[in-house]
């Protein structure tokens, strides 16, 4: 077997981490982030019930998927549209190229889609001699300076403005050293129009398939799905089969925590439903995207991480997120959620990935759907310990730790060194490169008496 | 693979595994927020997503606050579905092809109905001659009466039943984005503006 790359998640945000002023940038940008979704959160008196409602509404449909999804199968082919099953990304990739190999296509506007992403349908296409044009605009800009996006709702969230300004000076032409936001958007939005006119065939994600109606529901604020796919005769939606809902109605819980968990917004600006094509002329191809889903669902400790509607705002609570950038985690998905889904994918690849975190519980607790995501990332720890996939910098010090808990005596004695220790180690021994942790960080001044002979003193 | 082998193969993948859960749970109404005054409510988030709600007793009220309006004074070429306030000048019903619609300067819609909990219009495709209308012009405007609104999303998919085959669309403020340093824009590809007028 070739060998694998695997990847440190350590030695891979070290970068972003060691950038001081970028890595506080960017984590001052999330929190703003965040703060939104608290002050939507705590509008809506009912958000505790809806976030139970949605979990229960997923871990029903999960448990029911091969139904729903012939359900949702027969409905969608009654209102007209064409529903294509794929295994894999390169079944995906291979059926997105049918179709457009079916309609001479060379030139195609795709709105954001973390599926396409996770698929890699982009370079294929474009291999394959077809201008792929991404339209939402953090979208483009990345696929301009030929980046991935590092956040799933803020695919440009790790690029300042100044740098968008270099970018569309040498691609669109902007003024030289321009950085206002609002001129950038405008130069944008009139080089996309010209896209958009000439689009053949529009390309979107789905954020919700409908079963009981054979519908699907695409959500922007920019609007760019809905223009990418409103004026060609084809439109080819991507969807991984566990967006699906039972019912029509379902919508209303997630369409309530979608936004508001994702940027802050109440509803995004455009909530589309679609039901079928467009009119007897056109064509609305379905493809249901497994990739990894079912075999994900057989797994008792992780299938809930498929009730995910990748609203982003674990990555935004995330502290570990927040100061190493989504790029660090060498993934289509970072984050929090994406710790846990890539091990599932390949478990020695992103073995790292369970450790990028530390603990906090910031993310379960924002999570709409009730994903119990620091219990999957710990979870996942023990699971690698188990296919000895623990990193040598985690086991040792690990081995280590669990002898000294099993001899109290030790461990008394352990304490005192530590924290005499702690005073008086030069800084050359704690801040090397054997310990990752204290790249960014420095080490804190320990209390001179253990909590032990506090108690014994106060209160034995 | 086929995508009817992928069909099966998935499907056998799914069935193999047999997965225990609770039936699907229903929403109990009296858990959620409703609003004393909706319309309030409405105006109140429809100004936070950056549209902006008129209150009209009569619906000529529509073109006399539209013509106080700078962009609306100069646009040249308008398509409305709603004549009574506007009488436009491009029949978008008598255009083939909704590339020929991209040089609209200004759309006026109809909305069904109003959510208040979002400031969301709900805009029914079958109400235009080509759904681009909504998304492609510089600004938009959408007149709906006052009379129909409610409170929650829930209520919304109540409201609207069994979807037919067509389009349908939640609208809420125009088209923004914030990917440039989280700053907000208004006006990303979509309408640069949204006028929302209540009307009797
Ligand atoms: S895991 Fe939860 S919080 Fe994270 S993206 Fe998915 S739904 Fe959002």
């Amino acid at each position: 077997m070739g060998a694998l790359p695997i990847i440190d998640h350590p030695d891979a945000s070290r970068e972003f981490v060691t950038n001081k002023a970028r890595s506080h940038w960017h984590d001052e940008a999330l929190w703003f982030v965040r703060s939104k979704r608290d002050k939507q959160a705590h509008s809506v008196p009912e958000w505790e019930y809806l976030r139970e409602q949605a979990s229960e509404v997923k871990t029903h449909t999960i448990a029911n998927l091969d139904r729903y999804l012939v359900e949702f199968e027969k409905n969608a082919t009654a209102m007209g549209a064409t529903v294509h099953w794929a295994s894999d990304a390169a079944d995906h990739n291979r059926i997105v190229h049918q179709i457009l190999k079916d309609h001479g296509t060379l030139r195609i506007v795709k709105s954001k889609s973390m599926l396409t992403e996770e698929c890699g349908l982009n370079h294929y296409l474009e291999d394959n001699g077809i201008e792929v044009v991404d339209t939402d605009l953090g979208e483009r800009i990345v696929q301009l300076r030929h980046e991935t996006p590092s956040h799933i709702v803020l695919p440009a969230i790790h690029i300042k403005k100044e740098e968008v300004g270099e970018t569309f000076h040498t691609h669109l032409g902007t003024d030289k050293g321009a950085s206002d936001p609002q001129y950038l958007t405008e130069a944008a939005r009139g080089h996309l129009r010209g896209k958009f006119l000439s689009g053949e065939i529009g390309i979107t994600g789905v954020n919700f398939g409908i079963a009981d109606t054979g519908g699907i529901v695409v959500c922007t604020n920019e609007g760019n799905a809905d223009l990418g796919v409103s004026l060609p005769r084809v439109h080819i939606a991507c969807m991984g089969i566990e967006k699906l809902l039972p019912r029509h109605q379902d919508l209303a819980i997630f369409t309530r925590l979608l936004a508001r968990s994702a940027t802050g917004q109440p509803i995004t600006s455009y909530t589309s439903h679609f039901h079928g094509p467009r009119d007897a002329n056109s064509e609305l191809h379905i493809v249901l995207v497994d990739n990894g889903r079912s075999k994900l669902r057989e797994s008792e400790t992780f299938r809930h991480a498929l009730h995910c509607i990748r609203c982003g705002a674990c990555m935004n609570t995330c502290p570990v997120y927040r100061r190493s950038g989504g790029h660090s985690y060498r993934t289509t998905v970072p984050g929090p959620i994406g710790s846990v889904l890539s091990p599932a994918r390949d478990s020695k690849a992103h073995k790292s990935l369970p450790y990028a975190c530390s603990l906090c519980g910031s993310c379960t607790d924002v999570c709409p759907v009730k994903i119990p995501l620091h219990h999957q990332l710990l979870a996942w720890r023990k699971e690698l310990v188990g296919q000895d996939r623990m990193p040598k910098s985690k086991t040792v010090p690990m081995k280590a730790a669990s002898y000294l808990f099993q001899h109290p005596k030790l461990f008394a004695l352990a304490g005192k060194a530590g924290r005499t220790a702690l005073r008086w180690l030069p800084h050359f021994a704690t801040h090397n490169r054997l310990n990752k942790w204290t790249i960014a960080r420095e080490l804190p001044l320990p209390p001179k008496e253990s909590f032990r002979d506090w108690y014994r003193k106060n209160r034995g | 693979m086929a995508t009817t082998e992928s069909r099966q193969a998935i499907l056998d993948r799914l069935t193999s595994r047999v997965v225990d859960a609770n039936p699907l749970p229903t929403i109990d109404p009296s858990r959620l927020t409703t609003f004393e005054d909706p319309i309030a409510k409405f105006a109140e988030m429809l100004a936070f997503v950056g549209g902006e709600a008129h209150q009209v007793d009569r619906i000529e009220e529509v073109r006399e606050i539209l013509s106080k309006n700078p962009v609306f004074a100069d646009a040249t070429r308008i398509a409305s579905v709603v004549p009574a306030a506007i009488q436009g000048n491009v029949d978008a019903s008598q255009v083939d092809d909704p590339h020929a619609l991209s040089s609209l300067d200004w759309v006026i819609a109809r909305g069904e109905f109003m959510v208040a909990e979002n400031g969301a219009i709900w805009v029914d495709g079958s109400t235009l001659p080509h759904r681009v209308m909504l998304f492609i012009p510089q600004y938009l405007a959408i007149v709906v009466s006052r009379n129909e609104i409610v409170s929650n999303m829930h209520e919304a998919y109540q409201r609207i039943g069994t979807p037919k085959p067509g389009f349908g669309v939640f609208v809420s403020g125009p088209s923004k984005t914030a990917d440039i340093e989280q700053s907000l824009v208004l006006g990303a590809h979509g309408c640069r503006k949204l006028q929302v007028f209540l009307v009797p």
